[in-house]
């Protein structure tokens, strides 16, 4: 008895580190962010009051935050799903093909280890209205020629595009990783049971076998683009007219320009809370359906 | 009925060969063990039956056509992997109806919601439903239906591979070392089971392993395979009371046969390390003896041995030896009863009679053997 209680202290204090390390790098700033929204606090104020729900109140009210989560909730829309077909299919043409599988993996993959606020300057030039390769290329085919970044119809529409432009690549990565796992055989198999054409095979064997990954890259990719902000801050600081003003800029604008920790606070828990749902659902209700054994 | 003849399957892997011109027939209604060491190219050779790789060289007959250059799917075979390969995504039920499901159902009509919805896919379905439970039913699997695979015992998914092979009553059927993941006791019992469902079956079967256990007991006829050639297709009795190849020898048979350096001087008298074996041959100069341990018992006059130890088998008894002369290690397989008198250490003889002897040539090849006259009239 006396050695088990011995161990139950040794083991209590090597864990001691890791606890505190815990508690107040993550533990305590979630907190202060949750107690901070119930609060007027403003940085560099004198005094803090308690204002309950205020915050939260002057959200639903506040036009220019609807248009916020609207804005992110187009944005997840088009680059979640684009993202993770175009990955998938990169990803089934690259590991078809013989040859030159490295090489395809980096190219894809580039996007992803590139420094986002240094790309955005590149796709700042190439969609520029007036001297930019793909307005030129659509004037040289007579097609009309959208400012894409400066009109309130396209921006979302670019920010999407770059969106998936970062994603995709490290949605195939992941892909392909799910591809390798498949056993050759389950391939063999189907050929043998009748499946003569590659969709019959994909529907077969890949498609469901993909499952736990493809539920992986939902979560990664939903998230990834949910926390959609460095490509608004430096080429459309949520403009034109609030029209690409996402979640997480208001946030920051709120915090940072405003310095209204109080209600930045708020919208960060806000942020969260759709965060953790979106978790809860994916391993609750999704992940009964893709897991076998 | 529909059997299965490839003729001169050559496969290389780079530069190395692994299929080195094969012709094998397997007759209708017939079990064909494909026996061999691994790595022999003998699940190479079944997966180009199979259609799921190709032969640089070759050709493939199953039924009455040659598929050579059909895809798996239209080759009318049915085919039982190692790993089961089983889908698992889908219930037992859904496993077994694949076949059907693939070839009955348009893809349209396979689609999860709009499939319902086509005039006639429930009439469909419902019949592939009734073929799954028919086919399901000997093998067991009745109470298991709506599970997945992840959810069975070994043996339970290899009965679910089975169950998939046969409900499509398919022209021949490909098995890939079926038992060699279940544990010992199963393996003897399923044995039994996919020799009657072949028999039920009445289908052409070709049957991979590397152990020849199940090669002699199951199949009517055994062909042995090495080194990406087939050395010998006889019976099982013919295999092993008389292989056409020393290797094969070799491989049939546990213990493994007893293999003594001989001669054959030109009167074409066999002696052992000087000694005359009794024997006579057409064949001269350096040969190999080989004796099955059966065929080895003490006598007053034979190969002279010391002896080592005996090990009890309860049914036998094996009698461990060496040669004499050149200290090759001799086994004799005995009855219990034989152990009186026989002490390690002690010098005995070990007799055979001249027509169980097997010899071959310096190429590995058979060559005929007679007993020596002179010594039989003695």
């Amino acid at each position: 008895m006396r050695r088990l209680a011995g161990e139950a202290v040794a083991g209590a204090l090597m864990t001691l580190p890791a606890g505190i390390a815990y508690l107040l790098l993550l533990l305590l700033p979630t907190l202060a962010t949750v107690l901070l929204a119930f609060t007027d606090y403003e940085l560099g104020a004198p005094a803090l009051g308690w204002i309950g729900l205020d915050n939260f109140r002057e959200m639903l009210a506040d036009r220019g935050f609807g248009v916020s989560v609207r804005n992110t909730v187009v944005y997840v829309g088009l680059v979640t799903p684009v993202s993770i077909l175009g990955g998938l299919g990169l990803a089934l043409l690259v590991e078809a093909g013989v040859k030159g599988r490295a090489f395809f993996r980096a190219v894809f993959f580039l996007p992803v280890v590139s420094l986002t606020v240094a790309m955005a300057a590149a796709w700042q030039y190439l969609l520029h209205p007036t001297i930019g390769p793909v307005n030129a290329a659509l004037r040289a085919m007579g097609v009309g020629t959208p400012f894409w970044l400066s009109s309130s119809d396209t921006v979302l529409l670019s920010l999407a595009a770059i969106g998936v432009w970062e994603s995709i690549g490290f949605n195939m990565v992941l892909f392909m990783a799910g591809l390798t796992a498949i056993p050759r055989e389950l391939y063999a198999a189907a050929e043998v049971d009748g499946a003569r054409g590659g969709f019959d095979r994909f529907r077969l064997v890949t498609w469901p076998l993909l499952g736990p990954t493809t539920l992986f890259v939902l979560t990664i990719s939903m998230i990834r683009s949910l926390r959609v902000f460095d490509t608004v801050a430096v080429l459309t600081q949520g403009g034109p007219n609030k029209a690409s003003e996402v979640l997480l800029f208001t946030m920051y604008q709120q915090g940072f320009t405003y310095l209204r920790l109080g209600y930045s606070a708020a919208i960060t828990l806000v942020f969260l809370a759709v965060v953790l749902a979106l978790m809860w659902v994916q391993t609750r209700v999704l992940d009964k359906r893709v897991h076998y054994a | 009925m529909a059997g299965i003849t490839i003729s001169g399957v050559v496969r290389q892997f780079g530069a190395t060969p692994v299929l080195q011109g094969v012709s094998l027939t397997v007759e209708p209604g017939e079990f064909m063990a494909l026996v061999g060491p691994s790595g022999c190219g003998k699940t190479t050779l079944m997966r180009i039956i199979a259609g799921i790789e190709t032969a640089d060289a070759g050709e493939i007959v199953i039924g009455n056509r040659t598929v050579t250059r059909l895809r798996p799917a239209e080759r009318d075979i049915a085919m039982v992997f190692q790993s089961y390969a089983l889908y698992p995504h889908l219930t037992v039920r859904e496993n077994i109806a694949v076949p059907l499901a693939m070839r009955r159902l348009s893809t349209p009509e396979r689609m999860p919601l709009l499939g319902r919805l086509l005039p006639g896919t429930r009439a469909k379905r419902a019949a592939i439903g009734e073929e799954v439970v028919r086919a399901a039913a000997p093998l067991g699997l009745a109470a298991l239906l709506d599970r997945r695979p992840g959810q069975l015992s070994g043996g339970q998914r290899q009965r679910v591979a089975l169950a998939r092979a046969i409900i499509r009553r398919p022209a021949a059927f490909l098995m890939d070392e079926p038992l060699s993941n279940l544990d010992a006791a199963l393996r003897v019992q399923t044995r039994r089971e996919i020799v009657d469902i072949h028999r039920a079956a009445g289908v052409a079967t070709l049957y991979v392993t590397h152990d020849q256990a199940e090669a002699l007991t199951m199949a009517d006829k055994v062909a042995v395979m090495m080194g990406g050639e087939l050395l010998q297709v006889a019976s099982p009795e013919a295999i092993y009371a008389d292989p056409a190849d020393l290797r094969v020898a070799g491989f049939i048979g546990s213990p493994r046969i007893n293999t003594l350096a001989a001669e054959a001087d030109a009167a074409g008298r066999v002696t052992v390390a000087g000694l005359p074996a009794g024997l006579r041959t057409e064949a001269r100069g350096t040969l190999t003896l080989a004796l099955r341990p059966e065929a080895l018992r003490p006598a007053p006059a034979g190969l002279p041995a010391v002896l080592e130890h005996l090990e009890f088998l309860g049914d036998g008894l094996l009698l461990h030896a060496r040669h004499a002369p050149d200290g090759a290690p001799l086994i004799a397989r005995l009855e219990p009863e034989a152990r009186e008198g026989l002490q390690p250490g002690a010098a005995l003889r070990l007799g055979f009679a001249p027509g169980r002897a097997l010899l071959f040539g310096a190429d590995g090849r058979r060559v005929a053997t007679r007993a020596d006259a002179a010594l039989v009239a003695a």
